[in-house]
C-alpha cells in the first residue's frame, strides 16, 4: 500500500456533524480522519495510516446516528449529514470493555498509551479473576478450531505463553499479541509480500503463526522487520531491544533518534537510528516518508551492526 | 500484483521477481540487444509505434528502423534462447500498455557493451513514447545509496557537479573563477583507464576513498599486482579492507551515513539528508574534516567547513539542478528530487516531460543504432559453462558491511547449478568442486538450483575472503563506460579429489559465530 | 508468486485426491488473484477425506498447485473444525453436544465415549503430532449437527478413496458403538417421515416425502420447472417486481426484504454477478434447510435459476454445511440431472439465459453462515466476516455484486413466480407474508419441521408437534436459535410473525422452537450456549473473541458457586460484557452472543432463581 500517486482532481468535501459541531471532511476519508482533523482524540490499536484498515480491535468505535451498532471510525467513510458522537456513554462503555478484554488477556506492558486509556475509561481487569498460568510452549500453536477446555472458575484465560526466540534478529512474544493483524498485513499484500506469517486458528485460540508453526528460519521470512515496525504492542521486537529490556538496560531517556539514509542501496530509505550510549540499538523508518512508507529490508533494519563491530576492530593510521 | 500491474522479468535466472512476474523471459546471458532490437522490430511491424511522439521528439528513426532488418523474432529466438511467441507477446504488452517503465540493474550494465545495452532500451521507450510521463520511463536501479549522488556531484571523469561538461570552456571558466584555481578542460580517467595508466607507469600515486577494488574488481590477482606497483597508495575507508592492506597510508573514516552530516541522492534523484547519529570510533574522522586537513597540508587552507557549506556551494555552482534545495527544505520536505532550481520549485517527479511539448522544445532525442554482440567469452569445449555473478538479499557487495550482522538468511558461497548439470557432471548437492576460468580457480560447494538454466552457473561475490570469485571473472570492459563484464565468463567445473579443510573455511558471519 | 514450501511430499493417494477435487470444480468466473485460490478449501477437504488428516506433504502439494503461500493456507486450514493438521484416525465420530441433544441425553453418550474411547481427538499434546486413542477411530464432540429433530445426533466420517460421511439420529449407546466400529448399517435408526408429509396446506414442503427427490421427471410431474418457465415468460424485471410485491423477507435470520436485495443486484453495472445460496445452516436448533435439500433438491436448483435470471447472475454457489452429506448427494444429483436436461448451463430452456452453479462444502464453522464470511470462505480465505459497507449487493464474492439468500427464502420464490407476488402477500399477515418453516425440537412429542402460514402462535406450533410429552410443564422455549432468545410459558400466545416477536423483544431467527420441560436444568444449557459462541467466534474482533470467553467464565464461576462479589455483581458483569459484544462486534455472531443468556437471566429470572434470590 505504498502510495505514490499522480496528481489527481481535488476531492470533494462532505459536511457532517461530530459531537454536535458541523465539520467538513474530504470525500472518501474516514470518520477517524475527520475527528483527527478536528482535534478529537480517538484511541486506535489496529489502525495505521499505511495499512488497509482491518477494523478488528474496536477501540476506535463511535456512535453514528441511525446505526444499530457502533461503527469503527478508522474504517467507516464519512457521509454527508452523518451525525457522529465520539464520547457518548455507549462509546465509552465499549472502549472500556475492549481495553479490559485486552488488558485481562494480553500483556500490554509495552503498548504505548494504554495506561492512560485505562485510567480515562475506568478499566478494572482484576474483576475477571486472577490470570491463569501461562500455556506451555507451543500449546497455543496447536489448538484445534472449534474446541476448548472448559473454563477454570478460579482463573481468567490469557494468551500468556513463552517467548519465541528462533533467530538472531528478532523475537516474537505472543503473550503480548492483541491480534491486530498489522504484522500479517505488513508481511503480506500491504508491504512485503513474503506471506511468512498469517492468522491461524479461531476464536480465542486464534494466533499469528507460520505454516505448521515452524520456526522463522524455516518459513518464508526475509527479516525485513516490517512486521516489527507496525506491531503496536512490542510483541515483535528486535533482539537487541529485547535483550536490553530483559536485562533492564533499555533506557529511552538516554536514547536519541536520528534520521539518516540507509547506506545499502539506491532506494534511499530513511533510517531512524535509536542510539543509547553511542550504540545503535535499533533502526526504524518513519511511516510518513513517502519513499517506502516506513518499510525497510533486512539490510536497513539490521545491517548497521558493522558500524558497531568497527568499534573493536577499526583500522588505524 | 496490485492494481493489475504486469511485471515482465528478463533474467537468465528464475529469481523471486521472475516468480512474481506475469511473464519471465529466461534470456541467454549477454543477448539483451538481440532481444531489445527484436522487440523493436516487432513493435514497428505490428504498427504499434507512437508516431506522434517519434515525429515530434526524436531523430534518426528511419535509420534505426533500417538497422533492425536482421532482428526478426526467429533471429532473436536463436540468439536469446527465448520463445519467439513470448518475445512477440512482450513486445505487444509493452507497446500497448497505457504506461510502461523499464527498470534495470547490473544485468544490463555489467557487460563489455553496457552502454549499447542501455541505448537499446532507450530506443524502445522512444519508439513507444513511454518516457517523460508519470508512470513511464527508464529507471536504472542503483546499488548504493549515493551512486546517483556521486555522479551528480561530479565524481565522474568528464563532468563537474551538476553534469556540467569539463570540456565546455565557459563551464571550466566558471569553476576556475569560483575556486580561484585554473581548471584543466580535459576529461579525467575512468577507473579502468587509471588501472591501465598504472600498468603503463603513467600513474604512480592513488588516493582511494571508500572502495575495495581488490575484491570488487574483476580478476583479483591482476588488480593486486597493479596496486602493488604504485609508488604511493592512500586508502581512506571505514574498514581495513583487502585494498587497505596494500596501502602505504590508511586513513580511518567515519561511517558517512551515520557518523557525519551530508546528503545522498537515491535512484529517483531524491536528495536526502544523512545525519550524524553517533560518534565515530577511535581515530576515525569525518570525511570533510580529513579532506580539509589534507588540503591544508597541501597548502590550501579552506578552514573548517560544514557539510551544509559544501552543499550550499553545490547549489551555487549547479543552480539549475540544486538551487532550490536548502538544508531547511530538505529537512522540511523529507528530500527533494532534482531539478529544483529555486526555493519555490517543488522538485521534479520525472524527467524529460519536455519531450511532450508541442512544438518541441530543445533538441530531439536520437535513436541509437546498436548491434547485438555476444559476451567476449563463450562457453566452449574446454570451459563449457557460463558463470554469471550476482547478489543475495541479505548480503551486500564484498560482504564488508553485511558480514557484520548475523543474518539467518545467509548461506556461505556456493556454485549454483541446474539439477541436470549437477547430475551430468556426477556431482551431488554440497560437493566441493573446483571452478576454473582462463584466469584462475576457486573451490566452492555445489548447490542445486532449479531456477537456473542448463549450462549456466551462478555465484555471488559476497564472500571473497572465503571464495574469491573475482579470480574467475573477466576484465573485459566497456570502452564507453568502463564497466566490467561480471555477468559472463566461461568456466569449467571439476571434482575436488581430496578435500583440504582449510580451502573452505566456515563462513565467518554465520549466526552465533 | 515466490513460494517457500515445506520439505515434504504428498503420497500418491493424496496427490490423486487433491487433483480430482481441483479438476472437478469448474471455477467459472474467478480471475486474477482468485484464479486458483478459491480451490483451496475443496483441496484441503479432499486431502483430509483421503487419509483423515492433512499431512505436510499434501499441504505442500496444495500450496504449490494453487500458488497459495503456506502461512496463509495454514491459517485457512486451522480455521475449520473439520480439518486437522495432526495425524488422526481415518474414522471419526462427531457426537453432538449441543442443546437439543443435551436435552435428550447426549451427555450420557459423551461420558460413555470418554470412559471407553479416551479423550476426544482435538486434544493434541503440545507440538506433538501423535495419534490419539485407538489408531483406527477417534471421536469428537460437535456443535449442533442440524438433526435436532432426531436428537441425539452423530456424524461419521470415514476417510478413503471414496470417503464415507453420514449423519445419524436417535443415537443410542449401541448405535454409537456400531458407528465407532464402522458397522454403519447397525448405527442407523429407522427413518422418520416429515410429520406433515402430504398435507394439503403445505407449500414449501409439499413434495417432501411425497415426490422422489432423486428424479427430475418426478419433480417435473409434480409441477417442477413451471415457475422457471413462467419467469422466462414475464422477464427478469417482472420477477423482481413479483418478489418485491410478495413482501418476502429473508428466512436466514436477518429478515431483510428479498425484493430490495434482488433489485439492488440486478441494477449493478459491474459484471459478473454471483448468486449464493446460503445453505450453511449451523444455527443450533435449525434443520429446515436440510429437510428441503435432502427431500426436494430440484426445488432449490429451480429457484436459484429464477433468482439468477432475475438478478442477472452468471454463476451460482450453494454453500453447504460440511456435515450435510445426504443433502450434498441429493443436490449433486439434481445438478447433474438438471444440466443434462438443459435446465442449467447455456441457453436454459431455449430462453437464451445461461446459468450454472456448483456446491461448495463448508468444513465446520458456524461463522461461515454469515454472508460475508461465506465470500471469504469460497474465495479460499479465512471465513472471517467482512466489514460492511460495502454491502454484498455491491461487493460480494470475488468483490463482485452478489445476491445471497437462504435456502428457505429461495424456495419461496417458486410460488411467488407461479402465482404472482400479490397472491403470495395475501398469505400470512400484512407484514409477514407467506408460510414459515419452524424447527421444533427438545421436549415436544413429534419433533420436526412444520410449515404454517405466518400468524400462528407459539402455542399453535407446540400443539402441532404434539405438545410436551407426558403432560409436563414448559420450563423455557428457545426461540430463534442460540442467537435467539429464551421465552417462557407466559409467552405462548405470542404470534410468530416478524412484528409479533419484535413486539415481545424476541426474534424468529432461523425458525427454531426448542422446548425445555421442567426437568431441564437451564444453567448447563446456558453454559453450552456460551461455549458454542466461544468455539465459533472467528476471533477477529476483540469484543467477541475475548467477550465470549469472559462470558463463559462468569457462567462457570456461577455454576461452581465461586461468584466474584455476589450474583448481582456477576450478572451486571455479564450485562456489561454482553452490551459491548452487541455494540462493538463486527458481525452478528458477537452481536447476538449474549442474547439468549440475557433473556434467560432477565426474562426468565434464571440466575435469581438458581441462587434463591
Ligand atoms: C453468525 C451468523 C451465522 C449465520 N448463519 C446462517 C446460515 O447458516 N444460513 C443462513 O441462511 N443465514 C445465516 N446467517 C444470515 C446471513 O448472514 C444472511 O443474512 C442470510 O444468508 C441472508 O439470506 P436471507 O435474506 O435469504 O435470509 C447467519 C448470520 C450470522 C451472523
Ligand atoms: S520480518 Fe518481514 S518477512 Fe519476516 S515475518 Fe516480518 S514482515 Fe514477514
Ligand atoms: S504480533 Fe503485533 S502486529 Fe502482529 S497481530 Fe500481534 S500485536 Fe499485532
Ligand atoms: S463478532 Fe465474532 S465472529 Fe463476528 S467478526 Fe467479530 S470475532 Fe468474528
Ligand atoms: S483502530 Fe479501528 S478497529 Fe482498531
Ligand atoms: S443436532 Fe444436536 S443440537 Fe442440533
Amino acid at each position: 500500500m505504498i502510495a505514490i500517486l499522480p496528481p489527481t482532481a481535488p476531492a470533494r468535501m462532505v459536511e457532517l456533524e461530530i459531537d454536535g459541531v458541523e465539520v467538513g471532511a474530504l470525500e472518501g476519508s474516514t470518520i477517524l480522519d475527520a475527528c483527527r482533523a478536528n482535534a478529537k482524540q480517538i484511541p486506535t490499536l489496529c489502525f495505521l495510516d499505511t495499512l488497509h484498515p482491518v477494523n478488528v480491535c474496536r477501540i476506535c468505535v463511535v456512535e453514528v446516528e441511525g446505526s444499530r451498532v457502533l461503527v469503527p471510525s478508522c474504517a467507516r467513510k464519512v457521509e454527508p449529514g452523518m451525525k457522529v458522537r465520539t464520547d457518548s456513554e455507549r462509546v465509552r462503555h465499549s472502549r472500556k470493555m475492549v481495553l479490559e478484554f485486552l488488558d485481562s488477556s494480553v500483556d500490554l506492558s509495552t503498548t504505548p498509551d494504554v495506561a492512560d486509556w485505562k485510567t480515562a475509561y475506568g478499566c478494572d481487569s482484576e474483576r475477571y479473576g486472577p490470570p491463569a498460568l501461562p500455556a506451555p510452549a507451543a500449546e497455543r500453536d496447536h489448538a484445534h478450531a472449534g474446541h476448548h477446555e472448559p473454563p477454570d472458575p478460579d482463573h481468567r484465560a490469557t494468551v500468556a505463553q513463552p517467548v519465541k526466540i528462533d533467530n538472531s534478529l528478532y523475537v516474537r512474544a505472543y503473550a503480548k499479541c492483541i491480534l491486530c493483524y498489522k504484522c500479517v498485513e505488513a508481511c503480506g499484500t500491504d508491504f512485503q509480500n513474503s506471506f511468512a506469517i498469517g492468522v491461524a486458528g479461531r476464536g480465542f485460540a486464534a494466533r499469528i503463526s507460520t505454516e505448521f508453526a515452524v520456526e522463522l528460519p524455516q518459513s518464508a521470512c526475509v527479516y525485513c522487520g516490517n512486521c516489527i515496525a507496525v506491531c503496536p504492542t512490542g510483541a515483535l521486537m528486535a533482539k537487541p531491544e529485547w535483550d536490553k529490556r530483559s536485562d533492564g538496560t533499555w533506557d529511552e531517556s538516554r536514547q536519541t533518534q536520528t534520521d539518516t539514509i540507509c547506506p545499502y542501496c539506491g532506494v534511499g530509505c530513511t533510517l531512524t537510528l535509536h542510539v543509547q550510549d553511542n550504540e545503535i540499538l535499533k533502526a526504524t523508518s518513519p511511516f510518513d516518508q513517502t519513499v517506502t512508507s516506513g518499510n525497510l529490508c533486512i539490510k536497513g533494519r539490521f545491517g548497521w551492526q558493522y558500524v558497531q563491530n568497527r568499534r573493536e576492530d577499526e583500522p588505524s593510521a | 500484483m496490485h492494481n493489475g500491474t504486469k511485471i515482465i522479468s528478463v533474467d537468465p535466472r528464475r529469481t523471486s521477481t521472475a516468480q512474481w512476474a506475469h511473464r519471465h523471459l529466461p534470456i541467454r546471458v549477454g543477448t539483451d540487444i538481440a532481444l531489445a532490437n527484436a522487440i523493436a522490430r516487432e513493435i514497428i511491424d505490428a504498427g504499434l509505434v507512437n508516431e506522434t511522439f517519434i515525429a515530434r521528439a526524436t531523430a534518426g528513426y528511419e535509420a534505426y528502423r533500417g538497422s533492425l532488418d536482421r532482428y526478426t523474432l526467429a533471429f532473436a529466438e536463436q540468439e536469446t534462447g527465448l520463445d519467439a511467441g513470448l518475445i512477440r507477446e512482450v513486445a505487444h504488452l509493452y507497446a500497448r500498455a497505457d504506461r510502461a517503465m523499464i527498470c534495470w540493474t547490473l544485468g544490463i550494465t555489467e557487460h563489455h557493451n553496457a552502454v549499447d545495452n542501455v541505448l537499446s532500451l532507450i530506443n524502445l521507450s522512444l519508439l513507444t513514447g513511454h518516457v517523460g510521463r508519470y508512470g513511464s520511463g527508464l529507471n536504472p536501479l542503483r546499488g548504493q545509496n549515493n551512486v546517483q549522488g556521486g555522479g551528480d556531484m561530479g565524481a565522474i571523469p568528464n563532468r563537474f557537479v551538476g553534469f556540467q561538461d569539463i570540456r565546455d570552456p565557459e563551464v571550466c571558466d566558471k569553476f576556475a573563477r569560483a575556486w580561484g584555481v585554473p581548471q584543466k578542460n580535459e576529461y579525467g580517467m575512468t577507473m579502468t583507464q587509471m588501472f591501465e595508466a598504472i600498468e603503463h607507469g603513467d600513474l604512480r600515486s592513488l588516493f582511494v576513498i571508500g572502495e575495495n577494488p581488490v575484491q570488487s574488481e574483476a580478476d583479483q590477482t591482476k588488480t593486486e599486482q597493479i596496486l602493488s606497483s604504485l609508488d604511493h597508495l592512500v586508502v581512506f575507508d571505514i574498514f581495513m579492507t583487502k585494498t587497505a592492506e596494500l596501502a602505504d597510508v590508511v586513513l580511518p573514516s567515519a561511517a558517512g551515513w551515520c557518523e557525519s552530516e551530508g546528503t545522498v541522492t537515491n535512484s529517483e534523484r531524491r536528495v536526502q539528508r544523512i545525519r550524524k547519529a553517533l560518534e565515530p570510533p577511535g581515530e576515525a574522522r569525518d570525511e570533510i574534516a580529513v579532506l580539509c586537513d589534507l588540503a591544508r597540508r597541501l597548502g590550501a587552507d579552506w578552514g573548517d567547513i560544514s557539510a551544509e557549506q559544501v552543499w550550499d556551494e553545490v547549489r551555487e555552482m549547479a543552480p539549475a539542478m540544486f538551487g532550490g534545495m536548502s538544508y531547511a527544505r530538505l529537512e522540511q520536505e523529507k528530500g527533494l528530487r532534482w531539478p529544483c532550481p529555486d526555493e519555490s520549485h517543488p522538485g521534479t517527479m520525472y524527467l524529460h516531460e519536455r519531450l511532450w511539448d508541442n512544438p518541441r522544445t530543445g533538441p530531439p532525442v536520437p535513436f541509437n543504432i546498436v548491434e547485438h554482440e555476444l559476451p567476449i567469452e563463450q562457453a566452449d569445449a574446454e570451459y563449457p559453462f557460463v558463470l554469471t555473478t550476482g547478489r543475495r538479499l541479505a548480503d551486500y557487495n564484498t560482504g564488508v558491511q553485511s558480514g557484520g550482522f548475523a543474518s539467518p538468511l545467509r548461506r556461505s558461497e556456493s556454485v549454483d547449478m541446474h539439477p541436470d548439470d549437477v547430475r551430468r557432471l556426477g556431482f551431488a548437492d554440497g560437493d566441493r568442486v573446483r571452478i576454473s576460468s582462463r584466469r584462475g580457480s576457486v573451490v566452492a560447494p555445489v548447490r542445486i538450483d532449479p531456477t537456473l538454466q542448463r549450462g549456466l552457473v551462478f555465484m555471488t561475490f559476497h564472500f571473497q575472503d572465503d571464495v574469491s570469485v573475482n579470480l574467475l571473472t573477466i576484465d573485459a570492459t566497456d570502452p564507453k563506460a568502463g564497466t566490467a563484464e561480471f555477468k559472463a565468463c566461461a568456466v569449467k567445473l571439476e571434482p575436488v579429489e581430496v578435500v583440504v579443510d582449510h580451502e573452505l573455511p566456515a563462513h565467518a558471519g554465520i549466526a552465533g559465530d | 508468486m515466490d513460494l517457500k514450501l515445506l520439505n515434504a511430499d504428498p503420497t500418491t493417494e493424496e496427490r490423486a485426491a487433491i487433483d480430482t477435487a481441483i479438476v472437478s470444480l469448474s471455477s467459472v468466473g474467478a480471475d486474477g488473484v482468485f484464479a486458483k485460490r478459491h480451490l483451496l478449501l475443496p483441496a484441503l477437504e479432499a486431502a483430509q477425506g483421503r487419509v483423515g488428516w492433512i499431512s505436510e506433504g499434501a499441504f505442500n502439494y496444495i500450496c504449490e498447485t494453487l500458488q497459495v503461500p503456506p502461512a496463509e493456507a495454514y491459517g485457512v486450514m486451522t480455521f475449520y473444525a473439520l480439518l486437522t493438521a495432526a495425524p488422526r484416525a481415518p474414522r471419526v465420530v462427531h457426537v453432538c453436544e449441543d442443546i437439543a441433544c443435551k436435552a435428550r441425553g447426549s451427555d450420557a453418550l459423551i461420558n460413555e465415549l470418554k470412559r471407553s474411547a479416551g479423550p476426544p481427538a482435538h486434544y493434541v499434546p503440545a507440538a506433538d503430532h501423535v495419534l490419539v486413542g485407538d489408531d483406527d477411530v477417534a471421536w469428537l464432540p460437535s456443535p449442533c449437527l442440524g438433526l435436532c429433530d432426531q436428537a441425539p445426533a452423530a456424524f461419521v466420517q470415514i476417510a478413503g478413496e471414496h470417503p464415507i460421511e453420514e449423519l445419524f439420529g436417535d443415537v443410542t449407546i449401541d448405535r454409537l458403538r456400531a458407528a465407532m466400529g464402522g458397522t454403519l448399517s447397525l448405527a442407523r435408526a429407522p427413518r422418520r417421515r416429515l410429520p406433515q408429509a402430504g398435507g394439503s396446506s403445505l407449500r414449501l414442503l409439499r413434495r417432501v416425502d411425497v415426490v422422489d427427490p432423486t428424479s427430475l421427471d418426478a419433480y417435473r410431474a409434480a409441477g417442477g420447472y413451471e415457475a422457471l418457465r413462467r419467469a422466462f415468460e414475464i422477464g427478469p424485471e417482472a420477477v423482481v417486481r413479483d418478489v418485491t410485491d410478495s413482501k418476502l423477507m429473508g428466512r436466514g435470520g436477518a429478515a431483510f426484504p428479498t425484493g430490495r436485495k434482488w433489485e439492488a443486484v440486478a441494477k449493478q453495472t459491474v459484471r459478473p454477478h454471483y448468486l449464493i445460496c446460503n445453505a450453511d445452516e449451523s444455527e443450533p436448533g435449525t434443520f429446515k434447510d436440510r429437510v428441503i435439500m435432502e427431500n426436494d433438491p430440484f426445488a432449490l436448483i429451480e429457484s436459484m435459476t429464477i433468482a439468477a435470471y432475475a438478478t442477472g447472475c452468471e454463476y451460482g454457489y450453494i454453500y453447504l454445511r460440511g456435515e450435510y452429506p445426504l443433502a450434498n448427494e441429493r443436490l449433486s444429483n439434481a445438478i447433474v440431472r438438471a444440466r443434462a436436461r438443459g435446465l442449467l448451463g447455456a441457453d436454459i430452456m431455449g430462453s437464451g439465459f445461461s446459468f450454472d452453479l456448483e456446491i461448495r462444502k463448508g468444513a465446520g464453522a458456524y461463522i461461515c453462515g454469515e454472508e460475508t464470511a461465506i465470500f471469504n470462505s469460497i474465495e479460499g480465505f479465512r471465513g472471517e466476516p467482512r466489514n460492511k459497507p460495502p454491502f454484498p449487493v455491491q461487493s460480494g464474492v470475488f468483490r463482485k455484486p452478489t445476491a445471497i439468500n437462504n435456502v428457505e427464502t429461495l424456495v419461496n420464490v417458486l410460488d411467488i413466480v407461479r402465482f404472482g407476488g400479490p397472491a403470495f402477500a395475501k398469505i400470512g399477515t400484512d407484514a409477514s407474508t407467506g408460510t414459515k418453516l419452524f424447527c421444533l425440537s427438545g421436549h415436544v412429542a413429534v419433533p420436526g419441521v412444520y410449515e404454517v402460514p405466518f400468524g400462528a402462535t407459539l402455542r399453535d406450533l407446540i400443539d402441532l408437534a404434539g405438545g410436551v410429552p407426558d403432560g409436563r410443564a414448559i420450563r423455557a422455549i428457545l426461540l430463534g436459535g442460540a442467537a435467539g432468545v429464551f421465552v417462557g410459558p407466559q409467552d405462548l400466545d405470542m404470534p410468530l410473525t416478524f412484528e409479533g416477536v419484535r413486539a415481545s423483544q424476541a426474534t424468529l431467527g432461523s425458525g427454531v422452537i426448542m422446548v425445555f420441560d421442567d426437568t431441564v436444568e437451564l444453567l448447563p444449557m446456558l453454559q453450552r450456549i456460551a461455549a458454542f459462541f466461544r468455539d465459533e467466534s472467528c476471533g477477529q474482533c476483540v469484543p467477541c473473541r475475548v467477550g465470549t470467553v469472559r462470558q463463559e467464565e462468569a457462567l462457570a464461576r456461577i455454576a461452581a458457586g465461586k461468584r466474584r462479589g455476589g450474583i448481582a455483581n456477576e450478572i451486571s458483569l455479564l450485562d456489561e460484557i454482553g452490551l459491548a459484544m452487541k455494540d462493538a462486534s463486527i458481525c452478528g455472531l458477537g452481536q447476538t452472543a449474549y442474547s439468549a443468556l440475557e433473556s434467560a437471566i432477565h426474562r426468565l429470572g434464571l440466575l435469581g432463581e438458581q441462587t434463591g434470590r
